[in-house]
């Protein structure tokens, strides 16, 4: 309505340049933009400016003064270093996301078991690890591994397990560096399969319960379908996260046993800000490109159909 | 476990009625609380072990006695974090970026998500989706350019950008203001029309639309926005990092790792009290306004 009114508005007052002008500064898309300006700007400048200069940049020379091509990417090809680190950031991010869906689907399944009054303490009980900052609660974590202050060896040293070199074995190490992501990202699924378990209709397990299903079969039937959308966006979003982890890695064990837990990341800091050859190390966050599209496509698909759905 | 309990729960209660059926449920029920317990010791056992850590002296910790119980508990640890100039500068700039980078973020992302969700003009659909785009964009892929960018800013212009706590004031909101500008969206979008239709028919305009219907009607909404933009901001580790690097330039979780970590000498009583006191303004947001923290968790899946 006020739309057709501004309108008429501009139509009678048109020929005057400076009241066409004011009248431009008052239609609706013109304010609507306007107010989206400052969103605008700083997405262009500050993240996609900076995603495509990435680019630019993995193509010069160490001194950024030279074009090299693909010459950082046939360096780090033939890098061992390189390679460990894909297949690091790989097991790292798969096993972290797969334990911490299985641990947040169990616990929401408990949490749920319970009767609603008790609910509320215990899942604001269980989400703390979220809650605390990840350099916070690493810091903790590095501490529990500590070489010679371990609490958790002073405990195995109480039923007589030798001492674990937590973060100075290679394999001991990896296994830190997941539990520690589980323990902060389990959290987060929790809540989410929560809130999808009690969107779930008490009707249809009253349903398959007369039919004769047992637990099994309801939850393959009713609760795993009902809540299927939610488990799979839940999973891509971390899988992202995850895969672009860096407190975690770089807090617990900078990368070290000798390179061996470094994900793209954290190597990339090494090399671009510590090591300053920044085309080198804009290259190697470069690599994380590829998962991050795939997983950002399936959750735009995701987004796609339930917008059409609801319409 | 409850998995079989439950089972042979239905299993029984068919045959023998509904006497036994609700025994057997109150067994799922104690295997659920057994197992909610083991899970709770596992989730909060490094929080718990800071705090311990916190109260003894240093001489305690490196003594060979049980490291999780405390003998001499004493708070001087907090004192001594407390009245350091270092650890309370670290403190203030954590402080001010966080409470200006909301500030900015609901001034940026409020009348934009007003704008997409109600004001459609051309391009508004796919600027929707573009937005959440760049929330996924992460900033362990941005670092290293906006190093480069900002090093050249400095070459041509002037302005030193690095190692100053201000950037990370244009940082942060790369982070924060895509996500809430997505929620804030979801909440707008949730307005029934008829309620701004009224106000445009009393003769308000989109300013008035805006601060006297939309966020008065969304305000759940908006503290939860408000929450995630803080807790964004105060625990952020990547950027400072590579931003910053003078003692006095530094937020809490870099000055806690760089600072307190003096060479190979780990004072773990001050580290675990300063990290315990870096978690607490998070924690202290969390147990007032839990219900808020949770909308806003959900929101960024489920809505949209």
């Amino acid at each position: 309505m006020v739309d057709a009114a501004v309108e008429a508005l501009s139509i009678a007052g048109g020929g005057r340049r400076r009241f066409a002008l004011r009248k431009a500064m008052r239609r609706k898309s013109t304010i609507a933009f306007l107010m989206t300006l400052p969103l605008i700007l700083l997405v262009a400048l500050l993240v996609l400016y900076p995603a495509l200069y990435s680019i630019h940049l993995a193509t010069l020379n160490k001194s950024m003064e030279r074009f090299v091509g693909f010459g950082n990417f046939l360096f780090l090809f033939k890098r061992e270093t390189f390679w460990m680190v894909v297949r690091q950031s790989c097991i790292f991010a798969i096993t972290a996301v797969i334990f911490k869906a299985l641990i947040g689907f169990i616990v929401a399944h408990f949490v749920h078991n319970i009767p609603s009054r008790g609910q509320r303490k215990w899942r604001g009980m269980l989400l703390v690890p979220w809650v605390i900052p990840p350099a916070m609660s690493c810091l903790a974590w590095l501490w529990l591994f500590d070489p010679s202050y371990s609490a958790f060896n002073w405990l195995l040293d109480q039923v007589n397990i030798g001492p674990v070199a937590w973060t100075g074995d290679a394999n001991w190490a990896r296994f830190c560096v997941i539990l520690v992501n589980v323990w902060i990202g389990a959290p987060f699924f929790m809540i989410m399969y929560l809130a999808a378990l009690k969107s779930v209709p008490e009707q249809l397990y009253e349903a398959a319960a007369i039919d004769g299903a047992n637990w099994w079969q309801r939850m393959w039937y009713v609760t795993l379908p009902m809540m299927r959308n939610i488990m799979a966006i839940t999973a891509l979003f971390s899988l992202i996260v995850t895969f672009a982890n860096f407190d975690i890695v770089r807090i617990l064990t900078a990368g070290g046993p000798i390179d061996r837990t470094h994900v793209f990341a954290t190597w990339a800091f090494w090399i671009g800000i510590q090591g300053n050859d920044i085309p080198l190390g804009a290259s190697v966050s470069l690599f994380m490109v590829p998962i991050l599209t795939a997983a950002a496509v399936f959750i735009l698909r995701d987004i796609h159909r339930r917008a059409s759905e609801m319409s | 476990m409850t998995a079989a309990a439950i089972t042979t729960a239905d299993a029984s209660a068919r045959k023998r009625g509904y006497g036994s059926m609700s025994r057997d449920r109150r067994w799922a029920l104690r295997w659920s609380y057994f197992f909610l317990t083991i899970f709770a010791i596992f989730f909060l056992m490094p929080p718990v072990y800071m705090l311990i850590t916190s109260l003894k002296t240093s001489a305690e910790i490196s003594a060979a006695t049980n490291p999780w119980w405390v003998y001499h508990p004493t708070l001087g640890n907090y004192v001594e974090l407390l009245t350091s100039r270092q650890y309370l500068t670290f403190f203030r700039n954590s402080a001010l970026v966080s409470i200006f980078v909301v500030a900015i973020t609901m001034l940026i992302s409020v009348p934009a998500a007003f704008a997409l969700s109600r004001m459609r003009f051309w391009g508004s659909a796919t600027l929707a989706t573009g937005i959440f785009l760049t929330y996924l964009i992460p900033e362990t892929l941005l670092f290293i350019p906006l190093f480069k960018m900002f090093a050249l800013v400095n070459e041509y212009a002037g302005i030193q950008l690095i190692n100053r706590w201000w950037v990370l004031l244009l940082l942060y909101p790369t982070l924060t203001v895509p996500f809430c500008t997505w929620i804030m969206i979801g909440y707008f979008a949730s307005i029934p029309k008829e309620l701004d239709e009224a106000a445009l028919m009393d003769g308000a305009n989109y300013r008035q639309i805006l601060m006297r219907v939309f966020i008065p009607v969304a305000l759940p909404g908006l503290i939860a926005a408000t929450i995630f933009a803080f807790t964004v901001s105060w625990a952020q580790f990547l950027y400072p990092l590579a931003f910053t690097t003078s003692a006095d330039q530094l937020v809490l979780p870099v000055g806690i790792v760089t600072t307190l970590i003096k060479g190979d000498v780990f004072n773990w009583g001050q580290i675990m009290t300063g990290a315990l006191l870096g978690a607490a303004p998070p924690l202290i947001i969390y147990a007032f306004l839990m219900d808020y923290y949770i909308a806003g968790l959900t929101a960024g899946a489920t809505k949209g």
